[in-house]
């Protein structure tokens, strides 16, 4: 039942993502220039609910469905690593023309050129594994 | 039903990821897909070699569930639900893409010199694929997330570590598109 439900909520992201053109490299590239609102309308309005829906949950202490009431984990309070991993992350966004939710849709709308972005993914967040001891966070 | 067919206007897709995230929430997870980078990671083995990967990767599994579910809805949003992929972006945009050597900007999902078929056998696009794909790994787990741990999840929140790291989403994607593009392209 778990695993249907979670398989159902990816399924309505993969739609999302593909049938809005937020999985489209030219999209993204579209943002960068200024030259449109679309995937600021996407990402604005997406926030501005966000921010109702978190302050609903924490306000009413609303509960889950296994019962326990939900949690949102604050994130570690840093600067370096969000500004430093922040552009290193944007600089493959506006490369790759995806992020990881699109990289998986797009797998999945048959680019197999996708395969190769989210092996060098895989790399990347091994690579960071490996030497994240000597970053600065 | 013509409607689904055409392209999704970006007030229905602002709502329905804020749906994705409220559907994640309310089963007591949180929305974030790169995290599915680092228990890929781990199911390759990677925690004999840092300790950075030495987790339970059965609690994580509900997430790997809903990246199959994102390949899915992909399959189907490009197969059952479009009758043309193409993506009608600004004209100043695709001016701009057509010097760069992007001929079908405005024609197409993706810019087939960097995701064809044929651009796997350049040496040049299939470097950029992989220097993309890379910094993206890189980057989300530095940051500490991505555009929806980040963005989205973070930004609901209002926490200032997701306001850093969407600040530096933007500084490299500016960076990229604006200062590298030129010497790349």
């Amino acid at each position: 039942m778990r695993t249907i439900y979670f398989l159902a909520v990816g399924l309505l992201l993969g739609i999302t993502l593909f049938k809005s053109e937020a999985a489209s490299w030219f999209r993204i590239y579209e943002m960068f220039q200024f030259d449109s609102f679309h995937m600021y309308g996407i990402i604005g309005t997406a926030v501005g609910l966000g921010v109702l829906v978190v302050q609903l949950i924490k306000r009413k202490k609303l509960k889950g469905f296994n019962g326990a009431q939900i949690q949102i984990n604050p994130k570690e309070n840093r600067r370096y690593r969000y500004l430093l991993g922040g552009i290193l992350f944007g600089l493959g966004w506006a490369l790759a023309g995806a992020c990881p939710g699109p990289m998986f849709t797009l797998l999945g709308s048959g680019y197999a050129s996708m395969l190769v972005v989210i092996a060098s993914g895989l790399l990347g967040t091994f690579v960071y594994g490996l030497i994240r001891d000597n970053l600065p966070h | 039903m013509n409607i689904f067919m055409e392209p999704w206007p970006w007030y229905i897709s602002g709502i329905l990821i804020t749906g994705v995230m409220a559907l994640l929430l309310w089963g007591n997870k949180s929305f974030g897909v790169s995290g599915n980078f680092r228990t890929l990671c781990t199911l390759c083995g990677a925690n004999k070699k840092a300790s950075f990967f030495k987790f339970d990767w059965r609690a994580q599994r509900w997430n790997l569930w809903v990246m199959v579910g994102t390949i899915l809805g992909g399959f189907i949003g490009a197969n059952f639900l479009s009758n043309d992929s193409a993506v009608s972006i600004n004209e100043s945009s695709v001016e701009k893409l057509q010097q760069i050597g992007a001929t079908d900007a405005g024609k197409a999902y993706l810019p087939e010199f960097l995701f064809g078929t044929e651009a796997l056998t350049e040496p040049k696009s299939l470097a950029l694929l992989i220097i993309g794909g890379f910094l993206v790994g890189f980057g989300a787990r530095y940051a500490g997330g991505c555009t929806s741990g980040h963005a989205i999840s973070g930004l609901s929140n209002l926490q200032l570590p997701s306001l850093l790291a969407v600040m530096g989403f933007f500084i490299g994607g500016l960076v990229m598109v604006h200062l590298i593009f030129p010497i790349l392209f």
